[in-house]
């Protein structure tokens, strides 16, 4: 079954719109597969993290720029949400797209519920979050984001919040809100923060289900909402982390998705700053800085939360250095290549993977030795997805 | 290759295909990759048409203070954003 192709055999194959690589479909776990992004071409590769190759790509799925997937709880189903307000389910095992509604003009991400029933998209156009039924992706509530003063706005940093249901920022006005899904999908109870801060752009729940962050653009600041206690209110952390400092264009906004939690520290993308900030996430105080190459955008936490890859944004996206979490600097500096767009790591960290946009690959680093072990051809390669992110809160 | 000389308005054929690049990939990740929107607006001809090619440019160049739009001017000139421009008023999304 397993065929050797020579590297520039595969090069040329992987560049065909169609794979002519086409392994998926035999009887296997899907526990070390995932699914990479191939951003320009609307098409997904399912790579096989043990072999690490790839084994088809699956074609069809629209603008994927900035695109984002979750997994169905099985590992075999991923939800991709595609810019154009596509939502794609793929079979990872065979390879092949189940399903494709267009379900808004202008997408931005999406969650899978806690029991994996339901999957919502958050929308830029026509602002709000849409619910679907995983199995079938019926559309099941329709939730339009007309803020307190009555705009209706982009949808940022869906996530799924055990016990309840999911929850988004508004960006345009500044609010948290909460959708409670209980037993009737279609009848979610919504609680809604205002006045929350300037432009929250993204945001986050921590690994256990607690707490939901909103990073702000506006305002020098996080929104932080304790899930376990919502009469307690939305309140601010990091407050003026950057007083008196004048911050640098952003070049490409950072995200909170890859806040890496290494045991109680929490590593946070600075905005408009060479800096990662380190926060202590039992008192949400700044604990310290990691200085960094650039502006970080990723800071990703292996699986053990010993070391904190970091990517950057442009003009330095050619870079990823490494921070080593017990001694807090930074260990190793990569050059993978122009536009580093995401780093994932092996379900138990031993592998790092890579995606180098300009040079149409994926990289794979081994995590101690920061030796390149392989090199994928992937065509104009963005996020990278392995189903490990199935079992895990806020993925 | 064109000389320095012929270059006051049209950047080179390569810098073109840079340029366009830096578009779709760099402008894209918050404009969208089909400049239909995200973060960012749309930068579509029916959204550009009641604005004027300086107030566009000084946009691209000099970013927008208090939102995320980031100045340009570290890589791009004023008669390259003033091409950008060009190329997004005839920008058509089917490609
Ligand atoms: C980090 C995100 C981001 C990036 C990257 C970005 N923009 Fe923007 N851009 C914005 C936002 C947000 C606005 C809206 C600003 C406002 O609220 O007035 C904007 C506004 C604009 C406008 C004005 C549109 C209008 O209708 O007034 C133009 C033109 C524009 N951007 C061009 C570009 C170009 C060209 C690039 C790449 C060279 C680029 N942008 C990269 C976020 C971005």
């Amino acid at each position: 079954m397993v065929k050797f192709l020579p590297f520039a055999v595969a090069a040329l194959i992987a560049a065909l719109p169609v794979s002519a690589v086409a392994e998926c479909g035999g009887l296997r776990g899907t526990g070390d597969l995932g699914l990479v992004i191939e951003r320009a071409d609307g098409a997904v590769q399912v790579v096989d993290t043990t072999r690490r190759r790839a084994l088809c790509t699956v074609t069809g799925l629209g603008d994927l720029s900035h695109a984002s997937l979750v997994f169905s709880r099985d590992g075999r189903f991923a939800y991709v949400f595609g810019r154009d307000g596509g939502l794609s389910k793929v079979d990872v095992l065979t390879g092949t797209l189940v399903k494709r509604v267009t379900q808004a003009g202008n997408a931005i991400g999406g969650a899978i519920s806690q029991d994996g029933r339901l999957v919502a998209v958050s929308n830029y156009e026509p602002g709000g979050v849409r619910v679907f039924d995983a199995a079938t992706l019926e559309m099941l509530a329709d939730i339009p984001a007309i803020a307190a003063d009555g705009s209706r706005g982009k949808v940022v940093g869906l996530v799924d919040a055990p016990g309840l249901g999911f929850v988004y920022a508004l960006y345009d006005a500044g609010e948290i809100w909460v959708a409670e899904m209980g037993k009737d999908a279609t009848a979610p109870k919504l609680t809604k923060f205002t006045g929350i801060g300037r432009l929250p752009y993204d945001g986050m729940v921590t690994p256990d289900g607690r707490y939901y962050a909103a990073a702000l653009f506006g305002e020098d600041g996080v929104a932080l909402l304790d899930l376990w206690n919502l009469d307690k209110g939305v309140r601010r952390i990091l407050d003026g982390y950057g007083k008196g400092e004048q911050p640098l264009p952003v070049y490409k906004m950072p995200h909170l998705g890859g806040w890496s939690t290494a045991g109680r520290l929490a590593f946070v993308p600075a905005v408009g700053r060479h800096e990662v900030l380190v926060v202590d996430q039992k008192t949400w105080e700044e604990v310290g800085r990691v200085a960094v190459y650039a502006q970080p955008v990723f800071t990703t936490a292996r699986p053990d939360g010993r070391q904190v890859w970091v990517n950057f944004a442009h003009p330095h996206n050619d870079t990823v250095q490494v921070i080593d979490v017990p001694t807090r600097t930074v260990v190793q500096t990569l050059k993978p290549g122009p536009a580093v767009l995401h780093i994932e790591f092996s379900p138990r960290g031993e592998h790092a993977w890579v995606s180098v946009r300009d040079s149409d690959e994926v990289q794979v680093y081994d995590t101690r030795s920061f030796d390149k072990l392989a090199s994928l051809p992937a065509r104009k390669p963005s996020g990278i997805f392995f189903t490990a992110r199935a079992n895990r809160v806020g993925y | 290759m064109t000389h320095a000389a012929a270059a006051a308005e049209l950047p080179a054929a390569e810098r073109q295909i840079k340029l366009l690049s830096l578009l779709e990939q760099d402008c894209g990740s918050c404009h969208g990759l089909t400049m239909t929107g995200g973060l960012g607006p749309a930068l579509l001809p029916k959204t550009l048409d009641d604005k004027p090619d300086d107030f566009l440019v000084d946009t691209i160049l000099y970013g927008r203070p208090g939102t995320p739009m980031p100045p340009w001017a570290f890589e791009i000139t004023p008669d390259e954003a003033k091409w950008l421009i060009g190329r997004l008023r005839s920008w058509r999304t089917d490609g």
